[in-house]
């Protein structure tokens, strides 16, 4: 009996069927629906025999665009389950009055805003611009592929694997009730004792592998893999911002890395890095995660930015009002994105003379960004605009994230953020920015880069209502929040009792779910687009009129990218192209170089993922096996040298005439 | 650029816009590099841990109480010999000797595991006193910095034998030795970090 | 401004693949030589055997002194190690090792800085006891 209990806790750790969470009827109900709707895309799979292409085409890929793809439906998933947890947090803030205290009890709505915020950051707006970095960036540099397309591979699947321990968290076991970013003594092993924060570190620390690896990749590949001609003054702006953004990842994420691990390790080897007792100091990982945070936000929001100048100089039918303005404020955004991070933390007692240099460093920050909208507002005036869908989104980011740059600039004054600091007026600022930023910058590049994907536009309709839902509702859904902050009340609280809040909380209520109605309208988009595919098809590969080299292939581009490399003389080479009577080659087409699909990343991130499950749940012998796997079949993958083929000269040349009977009948 | 009537008639022949044939350049050597700058990072965060808790003993021991510097001299000099040594790895390997370059390899590799070794009897020698890493801030932060380090050693190693396996069996190829670059730049980088590790952590904390 | 002449630029752009030649003088920044591996070396021993020999002779009086000189000489020495182990150069990879290098030292050195400024400051406010006595470093910084 007692070599079974302990043969037992050898395997399993502390799991047990206690971890199962079957008392909770929210998640056994959110289980069951999950479970179906699982069931149902397997089944739909099956159905379609389905599988074999999913893993030869797309699960081993190592092509940029497919990868990118799959990073955004990830992102598109999560933002399911992200938003879920939004609309439970604004339900229970808008009931919980009047004697009332709501249907979430404090452990399971400190879990809420915990997993939001983490799913929120790192599984959905990190996938979707890796995921658009990804299908974009080779395409605008006139080459086939990233630098490094295994790599690739791998880190979106370590990416997903990081999101997949957090899914498996709500149904075996629970989360981190510490907020996003787990400030210890409260996510130490005593603050915390259970699953939670260790859900959270592995997650992160399997995540943050593949972003860093993405980093190092999207580098080298602008740096080495550009279009003979294309200089770096030379590159869309597009990419510009994706360099930066790639050198913050490089710059930043190690920080990240060495941080949670020493959280880790105070929770597991009883070390006092962040201990309350023993010398540790608990204010050394304030400052550490958010020297990483900082420059986070910046990964998040550089992006976003290249695709308004490149949606906002298509659509306004000039070339973008100075170019090199723009290079400058984001090379100064990157460096100066370093010297701000203590603004997150000016209450923790650093005194007036570090407050003040940093309230005056992140002020100065301001400036690059007001730079490039003064840029983007020029570009506008006197241009042909067309109101497509990218631009509206683009339009609205202008408005919605002046508002919360603006709110930002105040909180950068200390003696106001001692006010507001961690109040909703905070919330309120970070949602308007990235929302407003990042969130709408997405779906500008979602619009404005599907054509050129899938070979048919999004529908319109549609389209218009979910950017007129997600605005309205933004605006619905965070106004109050500045209100109550100014107000003076707290983040993070299940409830309140001054009944005379709850009418803002109603109204954020009611803007939650105009954004729900948003983003059912992009579901349905999604949905109607297909069915009218032939009615939206873009037949020329360049629908929007566009200027950059992108627009030059077909939709979809050819596995290949370009049978031949573009030659670049000046920036909107695509524009310069075709002012120039530029017409495709018929023929002289060569085999073509290209690298051969692979399932070693789906399974090193597996194996990663097994790994991480076996920590959390203290599963010695799985963490053994899993990590012995990990490192042999890493080395077993190195032996492979041959990773390569080409593409017959004949293929291309039939794909390339496909191409041109194609432009020939609709041009 | 003006944009007026003659230039939109100015065709040019389209072959002026591409080119037939085109590789990219090699990126991995650049992007090893980014790694390792990346890397850098990662110390960095462990040196600034380690400079804010260095002071923090519990009661415990300090540095100068428990560092044993001969030992940690004789430690450094063997990195640093391993460091050359490999360098005459790469010296072989540019002249294409298969043999020579898996000599110095191997002696690099021997260097590098009697670092590693003479570290363990450091930390277990410093465990059996019950100076761990639990013992107080300042035995973490040391503890977490130089096993850290030893950790980067220690896959340094694993990936030196898999190296000479792959060479031995596929010959001084293009792919092998872009690989063995790399090598060397992570195995100089790791001497770099240790040169801050000796100076930083033993050097000053027996002041 | 754009210049259209007769020909595609040629630059950047190789028309052989070199990863299939091997010759990687272009991405790898200077041959390596016997010469300069042992100049490297013996640099770096007296660099090495300098720190220590102050230290474990307790040469100097002054303990704030010892500590910059030896930070003087292990700064020197990693940059010995960068020249003559890493083959720093302002050629290689054109530019962008160096590039980067620069980039990555000075925000280790704001990350250093930075948090033990901020880190000296947090702890002097907010923990009682723990300054008591001033770090060494921190004096002579």
């Amino acid at each position: 009996m007692q070599d079974e209990t302990d043969l037992t806790s050898l395997i399993f750790g502390r799991l047990s069927l206690e971890s199962i969470p079957y008392h909770e009827p929210i998640l056994v109900v959110t289980f069951i629906i999950a479970a179906l709707a699982g069931l149902g895309v397997l089944g739909f799979i099956t159905y379609k025999q389905f599988w074999g292409t999913l893993w030869r085409d797309w699960i081993t890929s190592i092509d940029h665009k497919k990868i990118g793809i799959m990073y955004i439906i990830l992102a598109f998933i999560m933002l399911l389950r992200g938003f879920s947890d939004a609309l439970m947090m604004r339900a229970q803030q808008a009931m919980a009055f009047a004697g009332s205290e709501g249907f979430l009890p404090p452990e399971h709505y400190d879990q809420l805003f915990t997993v939001h915020g983490v799913i929120m950051i790192f599984f959905v707006a990190m996938p979707m611009i890796v995921g658009i970095m990804n299908f974009v960036v080779p395409l605008q540099l006139g080459t086939r592929d990233v630098a490094f397309p295994f790599l690739n591979n791998f880190s979106f699947w370590m990416t997903a694997a990081g999101a997949g321990l957090t899914m498996v968290s709500l149904f075996v076991g629970e989360f981190g009730k510490t907020g996003w970013l787990a400030f210890p003594p409260l996510s130490g092993i005593q603050g915390s004792p259970g699953v939670g924060v260790d859900y959270y570190i592995w997650s992160l620390q399997i995540a943050g592998v593949g972003t860093l690896l993405s980093g190092i990749n999207f580098m080298v590949t602008i740096i080495k893999n550009r279009a003979p001609g294309m200089t770096l003054m030379k590159m869309p702006i597009f990419t510009w911002t994706a360099l930066c953004t790639n050198i913050l990842i490089v710059a930043a994420f190690p920080i990240l890395t060495v941080v949670l691990a020493m959280l880790s390790m105070d929770r597991m080897l009883g070390t006092h890095f962040f201990t309350n007792d023993m010398g540790g100091n608990m204010m050394m990982y304030v400052n550490l995660i958010w020297i990483w945070g900082h420059p986070e936000v910046y990964i998040l929001i550089l992006p976003a930015f290249g695709v308004f100048s490149e949606v906002v100089a298509t659509f306004s039918g000039k070339r973008l009002f100075g170019y090199t303005s723009m290079v400058y404020a984001t090379i100064v955004i990157t460096v100066l994105s370093y010297l701000v991070w203590l603004h997150h933390f000016f209450t923790m007692g650093a005194g007036a003379s570090v407050n003040a240099f940093f309230g005056i460093t992140t002020m100065i920050i301001s400036i690059p960004t007001g730079a490039k909208l003064f840029n983007w507002l020029f570009t506008m005036y006197r241009g042909r605009i067309r109101f497509e869908l990218p631009m509206m989104w683009t339009v609205s980011f202008m408005v919605t994230f002046t508002i919360g740059g603006m709110t930002g600039v105040l909180l950068a004054v200390p003696p106001a953020d001692f006010v507001l600091h961690n109040s909703l007026f905070l919330v309120a600022h970070f949602h308007n920015v990235i929302i407003g930023g990042v969130l709408f910058g997405m779906f500008a590049a979602i619009n404005y880069w599907f054509p050129k994907a899938f070979g048919y536009k999004l529908d319109d309709y549609w389209g218009k209502w979910s950017f007129w839902l997600w605005t309205i509702g933004f605006y619905a859904a965070f106004m109050p929040l500045y209100v109550l902050g100014l107000m003076g009340v707290t983040r993070r609280m299940n409830h309140f009792d001054d009944s005379s809040l709850q009418i803002w909380f109603v109204i954020a209520a009611i803007g939650a779910l105009l954004i729900l109605g948003g983003i059912v309208a992009s579901i349905i988009q999604f949905v109607v687009s297909y069915r009218r595919r032939d009615e939206l098809r873009d037949h020329t590969g360049d629908i929007w009129n566009g200027r950059t080299l992108e627009w030059s292939t077909s939709s979809p581009p050819p596995q290949y990218n370009f049978a031949f490399t573009p030659v670049v003389y000046d920036n909107d080479s695509w524009t310069d192209m075709k002012k120039h009577g530029y017409e495709r080659p018929r023929d002289g087409f060569l085999p073509i170089h290209m690298p051969k699909n692979t399932a070693a990343g789906f399974v090193l991130a597996m194996l990663s993922a097994a790994c991480g499950f076996g920590l959390v749940w203290h599963m010695w012998p799985l963490v053994g096996v899993s990590f012995v796997a990990l490192v042999v079949g890493f080395i077993i993958h190195t032996f492979n040298y041959n990773r390569d083929y080409h593409i017959p000269a004949e293929d291309v040349t039939r794909i390339e005439n496909e191409r041109s009977q194609q432009l020939d009948r609709y041009a | 650029m003006t944009t007026n009537a003659t230039d939109a008639t100015q065709n040019l022949p389209s072959s002026h816009f591409y080119v037939r044939e085109h590789h990219p350049e090699q990126g991995t050597l650049l992007g090893f590099w980014l790694y390792l700058m990346s890397d850098c990072l990662l110390f960095a965060g462990l040196f600034a841990t380690y400079a804010v808790l260095s002071n923090s003993y519990a009661g415990g021991p300090s540095g100068a109480d428990i560092f044993d510097l001969p030992l940690v001299a004789l430690n450094t000099s063997f990195l640093l010999l391993s460091s050359i040594t490999y360098g005459f790895a790469m010296l072989q390997m540019q002249l294409k000797r298969v043999n020579g370059t898996l000599l110095w390899l191997a002696v690099t590799g021997l260097l590098g595991a009697a670092f590693i070794g003479l570290e363990l009897y450091e930390f277990a020698h410093l465990l059996s006193e019950g100076y761990g890493p639990q013992r107080s801030a300042f035995l973490t932060a040391f503890f977490a910095l130089v096993g850290t380090h030893g950790l980067h050693v220690s896959f340094g190693i694993i990936w030196l034998v898999v190296l000479m396996v792959q060479v031995k069996r596929f010959g001084l190829t293009a792919e092998n030795g872009r690989r063995l670059m790399c090598l060397s730049m992570f195995w100089h980088f790791l001497d770099v970090v240790w040169i801050g590790v000796f100076t930083f952590v033993y050097l000053m904390g027996v002041l | 401004m754009s210049e259209h002449n007769a020909q595609p630029p040629s630059g950047d752009s190789h028309d052989h693949y070199q990863g299939h030649h091997g010759h990687g003088e272009e991405t790898h920044p200077g041959h390596s030589t016997l010469k300069g591996y042992m100049v490297g070396f013996v640099l770096s021993v007296i660099l090495t055997a300098i720190p220590f020999w102050l230290v474990m002779a307790n040469v100097i009086e002054s303990a704030g002194l010892t500590a910059l000189i030896i930070l003087a000489f292990a700064a020197v020495q990693i940059f010995v190690h960068m020249i003559y182990f890493l083959h720093m150069s302002p050629k290689a990879e054109g530019g962008w090792n160096l590039l980067a290098l620069i980039f990555t030292l000075i925000l280790v050195f704001i990350a250093l800085a930075g948090s033990v400024w901020v880190m000296y400051n947090l702890n002097i406010n907010m923990m009682p006891g723990v300054m008591s006595e001033p770090v060494l470093e921190m004096q002579s910084q």
